[in-house]
Order: C-alpha cells, then sequence, then structure tokens
C-alpha cells in the first residue's frame, strides 16, 4: 500500500491518466499504479467513476477524484508545498488563461487528432489533419506568448498547459508513423518542437509517456475495433 | 478604480452565468450586451478564438468561457464563495460544474429539432437531468454539492428559467415533482435566492426571443428533410 494512500486507475495509452501520473511525479508522491482494460473495466472504475466509467480516477483514502484536469488541481492544492513550484499559475489571471487554454486543447486539438487519426475515409482524414494544423499553428502563437522565451508553456517550471498537451506527444507520435508526416512542422511551430523535446526531457515526465512502438500497435488494434464497429453499424439489418 | 467590462447577450445562458456571480459578489461592472448577428469590434477584439459572448474584460485583460469566467471572479472577489475550502468537495464541485457545462448545449437540441430527431434529443436531455437527479447529491444538499449557491448550481441556472421558456414553446415539461423531485426543489430554491430572482430577463420577452429562434430551427430542419 503506497503511503500517501494514492491509487490511480489509469492505463499507459491514455494521455488523460498520464497527466495524473506527471502531476504526482512532480509531486514526489507514491502511489499504487493500476492499469485497467477498457474493454473489461474493473468493479472499482465503475464504482469510482459511476457517471463517465472513465479513465483516469485518483483515489486518495475514501475519496475518488475524476476528471484529468480536476484531478491535477486537486493534487497541485493538497499537495501545494510538494515540489518547487505549483503546477496552476498562483494568480486568478493567469489560471483562467490556463484553464481556457487546456479547454480549448482537450476540444479542439484532442478532437481533430483522434477523429483524424481513426477516420474512416480519406476525406474526413484530410478535413481533421487540416483543422489539426490551424490548431498547432494557433497553440504555437500561445506558447510563444505565454513561455516568455522559457521552455515551458509555465515559464521556466512545467504547468498546467504543458502537463496537458504534454500528454498528447505520444499520440502525435502515432500520427506521424500513420501518416509520414511529422508532429510538429519545423517551419511552421519550431517553438512546439524544442517545447515537446524539453518536456520529454523533464524528470518528472520522463518514463511517463509511453513509447510510441508501444502505442501505435495499440492504436492499430483500437482502429481495427472502430473499423469492425463501423461496418457493423452500416451493415443492412438482416 | 477596477475597470470591469462584461460583453453578454441578454437572452444566453451562458452570459447570464457571468452575470450572476458578479451580482452575488457585489462587483460593479459595464454590461454591453451584443447584436450576434453584427458583433461590435471590441468584442472580436477580446475574443478572437471563439468570437463568442460571454467576455470579461478586467483592466484591460479579456477573458472568455462562461466557466472559466465564474471561476476567475469567484477567485479574484472572494466574497459570497462558490467553491468549498476543502480540496475534495472543490474537486466535486468542479466536477459537477463540468459535467452540466459539457452537457448543457446537448440539453436545449430537444428545442433545434422536430420529429424522430426532437424525440430522440428529449430523451437525451432527461438522461442527463436524471444523471444530475441521481448523482450530484441533490438528495442530501439544497444545492449541487453544498447548502449554499456553488459553482454547478451557476452553471446549471439556466435550466431554472430559460428551459421552462423552451418547454413552455414546444410543449414539453422535463422537471415534474414526480419524475425529478430534487431537481424540482432545487429549481425553487435557485429562483428564490434574492440575487437571481431580481437579474433574470424579463419572461415575456425571453418567449417572445425563443418563438423567434423556434421558427428559424423549424424552417433549418424542414430544409434539411427537402434535400
Amino acid at each position: 500500500m503506497a503511503t500517501n494512500d494514492l491509487k490511480l486507475l489509469g492505463g499507459w495509452f491514455s494521455p488523460f491518466a498520464c497527466r495524473v501520473q506527471i502531476a504526482l511525479s512532480i509531486k514526489g508522491l507514491d502511489y499504487e499504479n493500476i492499469v485497467e482494460n477498457l474493454n473489461l473495466k474493473s468493479d472499482l472504475l465503475l464504482q469510482s467513476n459511476p457517471t463517465y466509467k472513465k479513465i483516469p480516477v485518483l483515489i486518495h483514502g475514501e475519496k475518488t477524484i475524476c476528471e484529468s484536469a480536476i484531478i491535477v488541481q486537486y493534487i497541485d492544492e493538497v499537495w501545494k508545498n510538494n515540489g518547487t513550484s505549483s503546477i496552476l499559475p498562483s494568480n486568478a489571471y493567469d489560471k483562467a488563461i490556463a484553464r481556457f487554454w487546456v479547454s480549448y486543447i482537450d476540444d479542439k486539438f484532442f478532437n481533430s487528432l483522434r477523429y483524424g487519426l481513426f477516420a474512416q475515409d480519406d476525406e474526413s482524414k484530410k478535413k481533421y489533419f487540416e483543422e489539426l494544423e490551424e490548431v498547432l499553428l494557433k497553440l504555437e502563437e500561445v506558447f510563444n506568448e505565454l513561455s516568455e522565451g522559457k521552455e515551458f508553456f509555465g515559464g521556466e517550471n512545467i504547468g498546467f498547459i504543458d502537463v496537458a498537451f504534454g500528454c498528447y506527444l505520444s499520440w502525435l507520435r502515432v500520427k506521424e508513423k500513420f501518416t509520414g508526416t511529422k508532429k510538429f512542422d519545423e517551419a511552421k511551430n519550431p517553438g512546439l518542437v524544442k517545447w515537446a523535446e524539453a518536456f520529454s526531457a523533464h524528470p518528472a515526465v520522463k518514463g511517463i509517456l509511453p513509447e510510441t512502438d508501444k502505442l501505435v500497435e495499440y492504436a492499430i488494434a483500437l482502429a481495427q475495433r472502430l473499423a469492425a464497429a463501423a461496418a457493423a453499424d452500416a451493415a443492412p439489418p438482416k | 478604480m477596477e475597470d470591469i467590462k462584461v460583453f453578454g447577450l441578454w437572452s444566453s445562458p451562458f452570459s447570464q452565468r457571468v452575470v450572476w456571480t458578479l451580482k452575488l459578489k457585489g462587483v460593479s461592472y459595464e454590461y454591453y450586451d451584443e447584436d450576434l448577428a453584427n458583433k461590435s469590434n471590441l468584442l472580436l477584439q477580446y475574443n478572437p478564438i471563439y468570437k463568442k459572448v460571454p467576455v470579461l474584460v478586467h483592466n484591460g485583460k479579456p477573458i472568455s468561457e462562461s466557466m472559466v469566467i465564474v471561476q476567475y471572479i469567484d477567485e479574484t472577489w472572494p466574497q459570497i464563495p462558490l467553491l468549498p475550502q476543502d480540496a475534495y468537495e472543490r474537486a466535486k464541485a468542479r466536477f459537477w460544474s463540468k459535467f452540466i457545462e459539457e452537457k448543457s448545449m446537448q440539453m436545449m437540441e430537444f428545442f433545434i429539432y422536430d420529429g424522430e430527431r426532437q424525440e430522440r434529443a428529449i430523451k437525451e436531455t432527461l438522461d442527463i437531468l436524471r444523471v444530475i437527479e441521481n448523482e450530484s447529491g441533490l438528495s442530501e444538499k439544497m444545492f449541487i454539492c453544498g447548502n449554499t449557491i456553488g459553482l454547478a448550481d451557476i452553471a446549471l441556472g439556466w435550466v431554472a428559467h430559460t428551459l421552462p421558456v423552451m418547454e413552455e414553446i414546444v410543449g414539453v415539461k422535463f422537471i415534474t415533482i414526480d419524475a425529478f423531485p430534487h431537481l424540482h426543489s432545487w429549481v425553487k430554491n435557485f429562483l428564490e435566492i434574492p440575487v437571481i430572482k431580481n437579474n433574470l430577463p424579463p419572461h415575456e420577452k425571453l418567449v417572445e426571443y425563443f418563438r423567434e429562434r423556434r421558427k428559424v430551427f423549424l424552417a433549418m430542419a424542414s430544409h434539411h428533410h427537402h434535400h
């Protein structure tokens, strides 16, 4: 049993679970890492997150906390004296900006990426990946503005946007393998290229983002399941 | 001297969240009602990403997304706090606030459609309301996550007075005392809060507004059927 009585119901493949792992790592916290099989969810997961039945869930003693961004804020608040700096900015305006961009990333970036990766036809794929490029242009601007010449969106230290966006890097590498195009265009997103290197090399992040090859295998299996499901839906009733 | 501007739309549930929060805390502000067909240059400058209301501008610094704004106001003016002190209770309140925020557009879809699509949308609204009814703790507390009005209540507030207007026009009724006893009480309690009661858009004006919107949506729906 971990000394802080912390359990994470997560999965190595999930960018959302990775956020929580990185937050725990930033704060130097031990925890029991439970990898869920999403095709056969544990009773503990179903009971801990009855509303969404999704990972990640943080179990802290008797308390269950759901939704990755909310869990990260919880960790930041409860262990505010751990680690070198807080994950969320300290002033209210910067917090609002960080929350706005994390919300934007989880909506615009995440949806373009996942719909693009798993789209059933080439035209849709193209459309979603074009949207993704536009989103990345915007995020390059945001990075330049917020980093103020430093390594991270959070400045000198990794912050809320870094943790949220950074956990998608492995899936961007999957896109690289699937499509043959680089995850960030070096001409259009030079800031994000450097940021990705700095983020992946950060001590709190090392070992947490899944290896690309392993994730590619996972993505291929997922794509096959989704294609089969789509075919089943489209098949005329007998 | 604080300079606070709000760009909103009097009929928008999302704008109302910001107005209620500022009023609850007794914060003065200048309000600009936006004509969405003809957005002001100021609005486009302050919210270039989404070009939407509401936007709060505090001493020249803009913030958009209603619930991001509400949390900002709560953190900047701590009187009448909308979040509890305890980190776990806060996480729960944020969870419900996020759930409600995410599902709000979907809950309104019954107003956009007719026929079979509307029937499905009605069912989805009922399903979402059922989750709130059964899982958000309304059986134990007067408000979501507490005995005083909080973040999640502000998010859901539109259900107390804008939803009934939509229901009236379409001819449905969601929150009956039999089907949703807790939500039914919640609606009454929410509307009885003086700041809320005194800051609702006028009912008749809202009915007229949404009647016009319904005509537009029906026209779009029938146009869709004919292709």
